[in-house]
């Protein structure tokens, strides 16, 4: 286990390499820079932001300089944002979407979960088709539409919570965007378990289960519930990567200083440092996360071994 | 062309030295004498493992194929239906809908009569005097253009995206899972690692970088060529490059069905049989496996679409995806939001246009799968 866990770490940094050196690939492949924006720059001012960025420099030398500043965890000065480096951005930005995205995904694993039990429980009865439905509506909608649907229903109706803004994180200004998030993941996770859910419910050791006596409250806790639940724990690791683009659109519907927000920005105004910093941050995240959710794997289901 | 004729020769001169009995040892290479029937159609192959007269063959060709059963079960199911159902109204209202619109008034895409006066915006069942009037039955947006001739024509673009965009998906998902799925070995392992890899990044990232760089004027070189060979403007550019980018993004679970499927047939009879009179690995696994595979792909391109409208919808509320003058859902959904204080309802409809469509394609997919492959439910 131990070893297993040490080499899916040394893993990661060539990952994040990758996944850098592809991001500024493409930003250099792509036609322009940050300076060459709507406004026209004398050519002298123009020489003289070159030399000090650098960008007169071979691209080797360039990729090299970018390269360091990742392994450093050193990401430099923001372009877009002036008197900012991307690591205070980061730091400040990574509060806003990980309430969101940690408050979205529990919220999501607790309605999906029961929803889906229940919904295997009676199978075929009005709560399963009900409960289908719902969840099939969930992936159906897409967030962007729901949340300003939410706002104009809870905000500019019924004057209920505020539309927007961050508001220091305050839980009347969360309800909305947490909702708006996870509805999509409450919907997979209804889903999935309750299709992993029948599976086990048919299974032997069921069976065995319930001839040797257990409630029934019993059999569906301690047996049906912890075997019904593998597609869910497999289904976080694939989450988190859309639970990235999920937050994206959050924070933009409802204006919030979060990551997505930023690297949307960053990447219209084509500010090279605070997109690298970004997406090496987030596939950093991203790649440990889903070891943690091996882990968890091997911890719900002791047949896995590493 | 090459392969067939190879494939026929191979046949012919299986007749000369291979007719020693097939159960005496060292004799490994098995050859069909003339007048044996490969079998090789994908009926055979599906659940049938053992077939092995030709009169047999023919029968179940004739009889209860897979596809008339599945087509039984998934009438079957209500929901299933429905989804069909409603899929193809939508898809009809939008390959005909802008037509009528066209012929009706002269109005296009990106092109206005000159005698139109664009005024401000109406709500729907209304007309500019306030009174009731059935010319804007979704209302108008800001400059006065009729939301539902919008959302028709969105929905041509929403649907192409979503259909190209599975193909492209298809394309690699299938050579790639096929390919892996029949060397096997190191060559597998190799590829396998690579979609692992390529599954835990977080690629929605890469496809906002490449799509907000290379937007507009600053598209790449050899696209902007191969496309204006074939007559088309910039905005086809746009759209190639986000087929491109969706297609690229979604084919690594295709990949990993085809090249479990491939791996469970690739040891059966008929496979051995081609193997056996001489045909090219390329062809027997484009030809004879990838046939096989259809059930299951079929299945899960019919899920691919919805969601792969669902994150052009994401892209185009970021303004990266499909531009002006083309609109789809999602741009117009996102057209919408900004005036969702005053107009709602160039939100609303083609936001639940959107999820309708999504929600029919979903339960259709659902009840394929259901039909196709009782075996699969899952997810």
């Amino acid at each position: 286990m131990l070893r297993f866990i040490i080499r899916r770490l040394i893993v990661i940094v060539p990952m994040v390499l990758i996944v850098v050196t592809l991001t500024w690939g493409l930003i250099r492949l792509a036609p322009g820079n940050f300076y060459t924006g709507e406004k026209r720059i004398p050519k002298a001012i123009e020489k003289n932001i070159r030399e000090k960025y650098g960008l007169n420099r071979p691209w080797y030398v360039q990729y090299g300089k970018m390269m360091g500043s990742v392994l450093r965890g050193d990401f430099g000065m923001s372009l877009t944002y002036p008197g900012q480096s991307v690591n205070q951005i980061l730091w400040s930005t990574l509060p806003v979407s990980a309430t969101l995205g940690l408050l979205a995904y529990i919220l999501a694993l607790a309605v999906g979960v029961t929803t889906g039990t229940i919904a295997a429980l009676k199978q075929n009865s009005k709560w399963d088709y009900a409960s289908m439905a719902f969840a099939m509506l969930g992936i159906s909608i897409p967030n962007f539409v729901l949340g300003p649907l939410l706002v104009l229903l809870f905000s500019l109706t019924l004057f209920w919570l505020p539309p927007a803004l961050w508001g220091g994180g305050s839980p009347a200004n969360l309800i909305l965007p947490v909702l708006t998030l996870s509805a999509i993941y409450m919907a997979f996770i209804a889903r999935l378990t309750r299709s992993g859910m029948l599976e086990v419910l048919r299974s032997d050791y069921v069976r065995t289960a319930r001839a040797k006596g257990l409630s029934e409250v019993q059999v569906v806790f301690r047996h049906v519930l912890r075997g019904g639940i593998m597609p869910v724990v497999s289904f976080s690791g694939p989450a988190l990567a859309f639970l990235i683009a999920g937050t994206v659109v959050v924070e933009r519907v409802f204006a919030l200083p979060g990551l997505g927000n930023y690297f949307i920005n960053a990447n219209f105004a084509r500010d090279e440092p605070l997109i690298i910093g970004i997406v090496a941050f987030i596939s950093i995240a991203v790649l440990i996360f889903n070891l943690l959710v091996d882990i968890g794997y091997a911890y719900i289901d002791p047949r896995i071994r590493y | 062309m090459k392969d067939e004729r190879q494939e026929s020769d191979a046949r012919q001169t299986g007749t000369e030295p291979a007719l020693t009995p097939l159960g005496t040892p060292q004799e490994p290479p098995i050859r069909a004498r003339e007048g044996d029937i490969i079998h090789t159609s994908p009926e055979l192959a599906v659940g049938e493992a053992d077939v092995r007269s030709a009169e047999h063959g023919a029968e179940l060709v004739a009889g209860t194929s897979l596809w008339k059963d599945a087509w039984r079960r998934l009438l079957k199911n209500k929901l299933a239906v429905f989804g069909l159902a409603v899929t193809i109204f939508i898809i009809l209202a939008s390959i005909v809908g802008p037509l009528i619109i066209r012929k009706t008034t002269g109005f296009t895409y990106d092109f206005i009569p000159p005698d139109v006066n664009l005024e401000r915006s109406f709500a729907p069942f209304t007309s500019p005097d306030g009174a009731f009037s059935w010319a804007h039955p979704m209302g108008t947006d800001d400059s006065g253009r009729d939301v539902l001739a919008r959302v028709l024509d969105g929905g041509r673009i929403s649907l192409m995206v979503g259909l190209v965009s599975t193909i492209v998906s298809l394309i690699i998902g299938i050579s790639y899972g096929a390919v892996s799925g029949y060397f096997g070995g190191r060559l597998d392992d190799l590829m396998m690692r690579v979609v692992d890899v390529l599954y835990s990044l977080p690629y929605i990232m890469i496809v906002i970088v490449l799509l907000s760089f290379f937007k507009g004027a600053s598209a790449p070189v050899f696209l902007t060529k191969i496309v204006s060979y074939f007559g088309g403007g910039q905005d086809v550019v746009q759209l190639v490059l986000l087929f491109m980018a969706l297609g690229a993004v979604s084919w690594l679970t295709m990949a990993r069905i085809v090249r479990g499927q491939v791996m469970s047939l690739k040891n059966q009879e008929f496979v051995l049989a081609a193997k056996a009179t001489g045909v090219s690995q390329r062809r027997i696994i484009f030809r004879h496996l990838v046939p096989n595979t259809l059930g299951p792909v079929i299945v899960y391109a019919t899920l691919t679409v919805p969601s792969v409208m669902l994150t052009e919808a994401f892209l185009s509320f970021l303004g990266l995806g499909v531009q002006p003058p083309h609109a789809s859902w999602g741009s117009l959904a996102s057209e919408g939001i900004k005036n969702i204080a005053i107009f709602p309802w160039q939100l609303i409809f083609p936001g639940v246009t959107m999820a309708l469509a999504l929600f029919s394609l979903n339960f259709l997919g659902d009840g394929l799968r259901d039909a196709l492959d009782p075996q699969m439910r899952k997810v």
